[in-house]
């Protein structure tokens, strides 16, 4: 068991701490200011590499996998989470389309989305609840060579900066009866709808897609008609939560950073307050925490790298990463003391970053239910 | 042009300057623990390196002497987009003042071949002498500029070079061979794109010591340099401060002139 980075991997970092450094932090005041995603920054990312990081070379991607994503995300994230958030639902697009699309799908759609040129998102939940997948309510119906899509997605991220959405609808009633589709947006009947005004994760915009007699050919099914399920479960349990838990991880280290920063530069009674025990063990929570969830994140994508199931890491690293991300921000907001709920100091933004987290990509309660599977199948009697 | 030669020098980050520290006896300055990065003026002679690289195609070698350590700056400059790397390390080397620095970075040169053009940042951010391109220039006989911000090729062997001189700029037409050090306004450094880390991979670092390049002693290291070093002080630049004693209306008075003395009002 080797837990060391190799020296690609530290080279990876460094590249996206350079490019994060550099170019993010002065977009940050306007996607806090406006909520909109800065898409000026699609393309230097699609030359970086960011946008096409899990794509294979052969639809224009570079193929780094997983862990080479976990440690994009956390760098980004790091400097501003919406932007990883923005970029982490971007390759589930990219992940759907290359692991359930056809030659001609893939052709189409992956180089364009790995070189930044587009964007893309996927779209599951609708008004009913994003949980309770099997009773959506959006239906599409096949009229000759076309699908009519005809109801309404919400919460959706990236929602009003995709190219297409890849959207899940009903072809029929029951868990066999979901099918993926692949949406541009300017299909006729298809539209975005209203922009949430979320609290946090500014830059990355969320809203509503509405499909009204939106007429899809045929070609654009995604997987087999009935494998909408499939398609939605893999991505959010493989690709969502891996994806979310590093936007966590990335929040959680620029909470650790900005904690010990502010402690070792206040000085109170005469020194730094780094020197106060009270304030080393909240120090010590936090580095604790972060320690954890880099461990729990980096071994999630592990897995999905070597091909091996990974849904229960990734609920675990997503669950635990993003809770503990608010909760040591809350911790190095008391740390910083009233200057903490101050707009000016960043401690704040992330708090409300890390709090966006929790639901986004299958709630805290829908990890949980998915590990308390995972713990109680060892012990699972046959009555 | 064949080949061009970027020289690179791994410097603590100064991001991390903070926590250096320095040896009250030795003097020697306390670097453990603090990262090291490629010379932030080096990344703009690479940067330079490669844009003439992708226009004509010419090779970019990246040459460095420091210990073992730099092979990390140098796969970093493999996968901005340099071909191959020299490391020329050695415990010989070790207390090499920037004399027989010059020295050994030119039995580099003569190890790789003749260029036609050479880059160099114009001072690291260590220790700032300025003084390792003129010096390199000189043993291998070729011209040197320095302080360049500008660089347009007029066709593939002749261009204009704008330097910074101290109270504006000069232009000067040259050809190749040259040595030019260069400024970080010439150009913006690319970031290290992910195909260029996965290229770097398989790219050569060559490391050469003290035998490889067969050097008289006498010019390397410690005794080769004939710098020595009188002292070393760490400046410290803090907040004046002065405490007012006396009656509260002597302070009042004397914190009143204070205010009147330097137009604060």
């Amino acid at each position: 068991m080797d837990f060391r980075f190799s020296e690609k991997e530290d080279l990876l970092r460094k590249s996206v701490r350079e490019f994060a450094e550099n170019e993010i932090p002065t977009k940050i005041e306007a996607m806090e200011e406006t909520g909109e995603f800065p898409t000026e920054l699609l393309e230097p990312m699609g030359k970086l590499g960011i946008t096409g990081v899990i794509t294979p070379p052969e639809y224009g991607g570079v193929g780094l996998g997983y862990v080479a994503r976990t440690i994009v995300l956390e760098e980004l994230g790091r400097v501003c989470a919406a932007m990883p958030m923005a970029m982490q639902v971007h390759h589930m697009a990219c992940a759907n389309i290359n692991d359930y699309g056809t030659d001609a799908q893939r052709g189409k759609y992956l180089p364009p989305l790995a070189k930044g040129e587009t964007m893309g998102c996927v779209a599951v939940t609708d008004p009913t609840g994003g949980s309770d997948v099997v009773g959506m309510k959006t239906t599409a119906e096949l009229k000759g060579d076309k699908y009519v899509l005809n109801g309404r997605k919400c919460f959706i991220t990236n929602s009003h900066t995709s190219d297409f959405w890849v959207v899940i609808a009903k072809t029929e009633e029951g868990a066999k009866g979901l099918s993926a589709f692949i949406v541009d947006k300017d299909t006729p009947g298809a539209r975005v709808g209203r922009k949430e005004n979320k609290f946090g994760l500014r830059g990355a915009n969320t809203g509503e897609l509405v499909f009204d007699d939106c007429e899809v050919p045929r070609e654009n099914l995604l997987g087999q008609e009935g494998g909408g399920l499939a398609v939605a479960i893999k991505t959010i349990s493989e690709t969502g939560r891996t994806g979310m838990a590093a936007v966590g991880l990335g929040i959680l280290t620029a909470v650790y950073e900005e904690a010990c920063k502010f402690a070792s530069e206040r000085t109170l009674y005469g020194k730094p307050i780094s020197s106060l025990q009270a304030i080393q063990f909240y120090l010590a929570e936090i580095f604790s925490q972060l320690e954890i969830c880099r461990l729990l994140c980096y071994r999630a994508s592990w897995l999905r790298d070597q091909n091996m199931r990974c849904d229960n890491e990734a609920a675990l690293a997503k669950y635990y990463t993003c809770e503990a991300a608010a909760n040591a921000a809350k911790k190095a907001i008391e740390i910083h003391g009233a200057y903490g709920i101050m707009r000016e100091y960043r401690i704040q933004r992330l708090l409300r970053d890390a709090m966006v987290t929790i639901p986004s990509g299958g709630t805290a309660e829908i990890a949980k239910v998915v590990l308390a599977r995972a713990a109680l199948a060892p012990f699972k009697t046959k009555s | 042009m064949k080949r061009i030669i970027v020289c690179v020098k791994p410097v603590p980050d100064p991001k991390h300057w903070d926590q250096v520290s320095m040896d009250p006896i030795t003097q020697i300055l306390r670097r453990e623990g603090i990262p090291t990065i490629m010379n932030p003026l080096d990344r703009h002679a690479l940067e330079e390196a490669l844009k003439i690289k992708e226009t004509q195609g010419t090779e970019v070698v990246l040459l460095s002497m420091a210990p073992p350590f730099a092979t990390s700056i140098l796969r970093e400059g493999l996968a901005r987009g340099a071909d191959w790397a020299v490391l020329l390390s050695d415990p010989a080397f070790a207390g090499s003042d920037t004399l027989a620095t010059a020295h050994i970075l030119a039995a580099g040169f003569q190890w790789i071949g003749e260029p036609e053009l050479v880059f160099c940042g114009n001072s690291s951010i260590d220790g700032s002498t300025a003084h390792i391109p003129s010096q390199l220039a000189e043993f291998l006989d070729l011209p040197n500029v320095m302080h360049v911000v500008g660089l347009d090729w007029l066709d593939e062997n002749h261009m204009i070079i704008t330097q910074k001189i101290e109270r504006g700029h000069t232009k000067l037409k040259a050809s190749p061979p040259i040595l030019l050090s260069v400024r970080k306004e010439l150009n913006k450094p690319r970031y290290i794109p992910f195909t260029g880390i996965m290229a770097a991979e398989s790219k050569e670092i060559k490391v050469l010591s003290h035998a490889n390049l067969g050097l008289d002693h006498t010019l390397i290291g410690l005794e080769g340099s004939p710098t020595k070093m009188a002292g070393l002080e760490i400046r410290r630049f803090e907040r004046e401060r002065e405490r007012l004693e006396g009656s509260l209306e002597e302070i009042v008075q004397s914190l009143v002139d204070k205010i009147q003395l330097y137009g604060i009002i």
